[in-house]
């Protein structure tokens, strides 16, 4: 116990009772109106509390409890398709406003039909799967929390308060409960091999992730980080997805909230929402709560990578948990370094994309956005996330505006997964001699883009300006992506790899007839085929991917009545 | 009965660190300080064993330790009424006509933060009147969108055409005056009229007035939009103004400062005040904002547009040179943006706004190419673009003064200028996009 000396915001000072000896981040229930905070500092018989909700009305004198136990969350079947608050406390709450000291932490409800896979007498393996209990349609594996011999476990219905296992001398019940703050443990890591596929083909193609990799999307407000966020949650194929809407707008989360629901899963038909959790902590509900939605979601991730799951989270935005630290930093008057910002930036930027990774049984990718002030990449939060994660996509604001979306700037983005995933990739088709062609036609296009503002189009010379032209047709034909058609918000691995051959058969085309006949570059370019090529990612569906085929052999038509 | 306590230890302009010994406040509580027969409201704003830390919010000249310190164990309140309609309030809900406190039930103006799952997605669209907004940067019900002026630009003939143009006998307009000049505050009176509540915290006000003046003219809102059904658009003019007062106090109080001074909470103590719009599930009325600013040195990357850039729902940016072409209201489209555009309006009006932007953007692209090689130089196509973005500031963006447009007209007006263009440039339409122009 302890009594309340100082309440300044979020930051409550506490005179700690003899005898009492909290420790940093154990739980406390602060005032008359037991809010929920974290021990965040410790001095000789004072504790500071860092509080998750509101703080006015609090008194000096009011009283303080420890409750003996880090912030955890209690995970287990059902816990997909809920929605959580940064405190793991269920949404949603009744009531139009957001009360105080109320809501529940998650619990699993009602009986479960528990299948065992080992027997008693067996020895079993820390994380060992014991057996499972499925709840719509999703297997929960019910691990071991240790390496001992199963001394009873038996397949049947159970509630979630009595076990369904006893190994060595411990309990297993169908739920556990971890601590936010500590991390699952990272033996049996390995190489990352397999790409999280994302239907978007700049990132697929271009700039790809791998499961268990880690990515950021750096953009200043406007440049469609939230859309991007919200279109890979929706197409990537990760068995579970976590979203931490992390001090984001509250509008965008009830569009989120309403979305979801109603979103069917493209790889299994079902609801989206049954293989997702949300974490939804606007930008109005309290700052502290904020700070820990991030770690929230990034334990319910780990959670199923340990059942043997790819998990993908997407938190947006990790600029907004940057700055809640700043927030909390300064109103404990440390010290602050550059911009404000706590001088433990980087290393808490670090602890949380560490966490990703591919193991031998799961795996946890972690896509973050950031939005750094001015939208300058220079700032701490984009300058440190960079260090810490392996793809880059950088949003740009001259795209945006022009509205080309997504608006990943192909110049400033770059991947270290392509290397990884590339023989993945091969066996669909000839991806990376057709990655290595595009890249370079973008490489090249960037310098004579330059020379084009400058100078105008006109001013090229013919044979530059048909590589130009091949630029803006990779471009327009393939970079962009529009979310909201219903054809072209998604593109299969198979559908982006016909696509790019289209395109360098146009390009083989284009330079075969300039070279033989010299006929002007606009007349080549401007065949009606080529609209043809701009809309074929619109008008030539999954189920019809043999079309493309046909559209090869009309540009060969095309062009080679140009050589006659 | 009121009790005045005694014992003030030390104040600093608008703090007063107030010795609690036998006084217990709560954070945040409301109190009155007295002295020489006036009585000034006040904020719990920090409190320790020793100290209470009082925040006041109103004038503090003259004040010394021997003034008296009122406790009223609530946090602070402002009355609501629907008898306010068409008549101008200061920061405490105190008529600006007669200075007398306007009789209602007392609500608390620091609020809960809406439950993400009570709000409805805005989609029903407001409008304005002016194609800038209606066509390209939809305004919605539920929105926030707030304008980004400059210096030098008459942002208040924007906010008044906007104010009266908006207001209808189903919509209720709210505006709240912040830190603004004498001469400007009396020019807005003056025009605007009818279906609308002005609250005003004038440039001369305390700061701590000015900080609370938003909250005041949201809690009015509120009361009409969630508990009447009203359509209401609050509009806060200057956002900057409060950002400043805010600083002034923080640093005061001795706070680590952020970036610029600023202090390191204003994200969140913004979003206290941009998420209050929204709509609310089963409620009939609506709380759209039009928060104004000011950037700093046309700075869009100053920490105050930029931390209003990524709590809002948009932006409309002004333009300095626009103004000086005489283009009004001088919005650059460009940088502006509406977010929730998308889901309000149907899909020809998306194709319709993105084709507009994309020529315009192309325009710019142009415009920029022409100063360096001449006009001469350019292809014919890029000649086609100089006249459509010439004639596009000029027909479409240009407004006459009073003018309110119907969306039809912006339709027609856009198209026109399109049809300046060659077909093969409209990427963005559909065929029957087209055929919509030729007819």
């Amino acid at each position: 116990m302890g009594r309340i000396v100082k309440v300044s915001g979020p930051v409550v000072e506490v005179e700690i009772e003899k005898g009492e000896k909290p420790f940093l981040f154990k739980v406390a229930r602060v005032g008359n109106l037991s809010l929920t905070g974290e021990v965040v500092s410790i001095a000789k018989g004072r504790a500071t509390v860092q509080v998750y909700e509101r703080t006015e009305g609090l008194k000096v004198g009011e009283r303080v409890s420890f409750d003996g136990k880090m912030l955890s969350i209690i995970l287990g079947p059902g816990i997909l398709g809920k929605i959580l608050d940064g405190l793991g406390r269920v949404l949603p709450f009744s009531g139009e406003r957001i009360e105080r000291g109320r809501g529940r932490r998650f619990f699993p409800e009602g009986e479960f039909e528990f299948k065992a896979k080992v027997n008693a007498g067996e020895w079993v393996k820390e994380g060992q799967i014991l057996g499972f209990v499925e709840l719509k349609g999703f297997n929960y594996k019910i691990l071991s929390p240790v390496a001992a011999e199963v001394k009873e476990i038996k397949s049947g219905r159970v509630s979630p308060k009595e076990p369904v296992a006893r190994v060595g001398n411990r309990e297993v019940f169908v739920f556990e409960e971890r601590a936010v703050r500590i991390p699952s443990s990272f033996k049996n890591r390995v190489e990352v091999k397999e790409p999280l596929l994302t239907g978007q083909r700049i990132i697929d193609f271009l700039f790809p992730i791998a499961k268990g990799g880690s990515a950021s999307i750096p953009g200043g407000f406007g440049t469609g980080k939230t859309v991007l966020q919200q279109t890979l949650a929706k197409w990537c194929n990760a068995d579970v997805i976590v979203y931490i809407g992390c001090g984001e707008r509250g509008n965008e989360m009830t569009e989120i909230l309403k979305e979801f629901p109603k979103l069917k899963d493209p790889y299994t038909g079902r609801s989206l929402m049954e293989r997702t959790v949300l974490i939804a902590n606007t930008s109005d509900m309290p700052v502290s709560a904020r700070e820990s939605s991030i770690y929230l979601g990034i334990t319910v991730a780990e959670y199923f990578k340990d059942m043997g799951y790819s998990v993908a989270v997407m938190a947006d935005s990790t600029s907004r948990w940057a700055e809640a630290m700043r927030e909390i930093s300064g109103r404990m008057g440390e010290l602050p370094i550059e911009e404000g910002f706590p001088a433990s930036l980087s290393s808490k930027i670090a602890s949380i994309y560490e966490r990703a990774g591919a193991f031998l049984r799961g795996s946890v990718t972690i896509i973050g956005a950031v939005s750094p002030p001015g939208g300058d990449f220079s700032e701490p939060v984009t300058r440190h996330t960079k260090r810490f994660t392996g793809a880059f996509w950088a949003l740009d604001r001259e795209l945006a505006s022009s509205r080309f979306y997504p608006a990943v700037n192909p110049f400033n983005s770059y991947s270290r997964y392509a290397q990884f995933i590339k023989d993945w990739w091969n066996r669909l088709g000839d991806y990376e001699s057709l990655r290595n062609w595009m890249v370079e036609t973008l490489q090249e296009g960037e310098r004579l883009e330059k020379l084009v503002k400058l100078l105008g189009r006109e001013s090229l010379p013919e044979d530059q300006k048909l590589k130009y032209e091949e630029f803006n047709l990779i471009k327009e034909a393939f970079l962009r992506q529009n979310a909201f058609d219903p054809v072209d918000c998604y593109s299969s691995p198979k559908k982006q790899i016909l696509m790019a051959e289209v395109l360098r058969k146009v390009s083989n085309w284009w330079h075969k007839v300039f070279k033989k006949r010299g006929i002007p570059v606009d007349k080549i370019v401007s065949q009606p085929v080529i609209s043809k090529v701009l809309k074929m990612k619109m008008e030539v569906d999954e189920e019809h991917l043999e079309e493309f085929e046909e559209l090869k052999r009309e540009i060969a038509e095309v062009y080679e009545e140009f050589l006659r | 009965m009121k009790e005045y306590y005694r014992g003030i230890e030390s104040l600093k302009e608008q703090l007063v660190f107030f010795k609690s010994s036998t006084i217990k406040p709560a954070f945040g509580e409301r109190v009155f300080v007295k002295w020489k027969g006036k009585e000034v409201p006040g904020r719990v704003i920090e409190i320790n064993e020793k100290l209470t830390l009082i925040e006041i919010l109103g004038d503090s000249s003259g004040i010394s330790r021997d003034a008296l310190v009122r406790f009223t164990g609530q946090m602070f309140t402002v009355p609501v009424s629907e008898e306010m309609v068409g008549k101008s309030f200061n920061a405490y809900g105190e008529e600006l006509k007669t200075g007398r406190k306007f009789i209602g039930r007392e609500v608390e103006v620091y609020r809960k933060p809406i439950n993400p799952f009570f709000r409805e997605y805005p989609k029903e669209p407001i409008v304005t009147g002016f194609s800038a907004i209606d066509g390209l940067n939809v305004l919605v019900k539920g929105q926030k969108l707030p304008i980004f002026a400059v210096s030098g630009v008459e942002t208040e003939d924007l906010v008044i055409n906007l104010v009266n143009s908006i207001q209808t006998e189903k919509t209720l307009t709210v505006l709240g005056i912040i830190g603004l000049k004498n001469e400007i505050v009396d020019y807005l009176l003056k025009r605007i009229s009818g279906n609308t509540i002005i609250f005003v915290a004038k440039a001369s006000d305390p700061p701590a007035a000015q900080v609370l003046l938003p909250r005041t003219t949201l809690t009015v809102a509120e009361f009409f939009a969630f508990e009447k059904g009203v359509d209401v658009v609050v509009v806060l003019f200057d956002m900057t103004n409060y950002c400043d007062s805010l600083r002034q106090i923080s640093s005061k109080r001795e706070e680590i400062p952020g970036r610029k001074g600023y202090p390191a909470y204003m994200y969140s103590d913004l979003a206290s005040i941009y998420e209050r719009a929204g709509l609310i599930k089963g409620k009939k009325g609506s709380l759209t904002m039009i928060p104004v600013l000011t950037m700093p040195d046309d700075d869009i990357t100053h920490p105050i547009p930029d931390l209003t850039g990524y709590i809002t729902e948009g932006q409309l940016v002004l333009d300095r040179k626009l103004h000086k072409q005489n283009v009004k209201p001088p919005i650059d489209i460009l940088l502006s943006l509406s977010r929730l555009m998308n889901d309000a309006v149907g899909p020809f009006h998306r194709r319709f706004a993105s084709q507009l932007y994309s020529a315009y953007a192309k325009f710019k692209t142009v415009e920029k190419l022409a100063s360096i090689i001449g006009e001469c130089e350019l292809g014919e196509v890029e000649r086609k673009y100089l006249e459509f973005g010439r004639r596009f500031l000029r027909e479409f963006i240009n407004q006459k003064e009073g003018e309110r447009r119907s969306l039809e007209k912006t339709f027609r007006i856009g198209l026109e200028l399109l049809s300046l263009l060659p077909e093969s440039e409209l990427t963005q339409l559909k065929k029957e996009d087209l055929k919509r122009l030729k007819r």
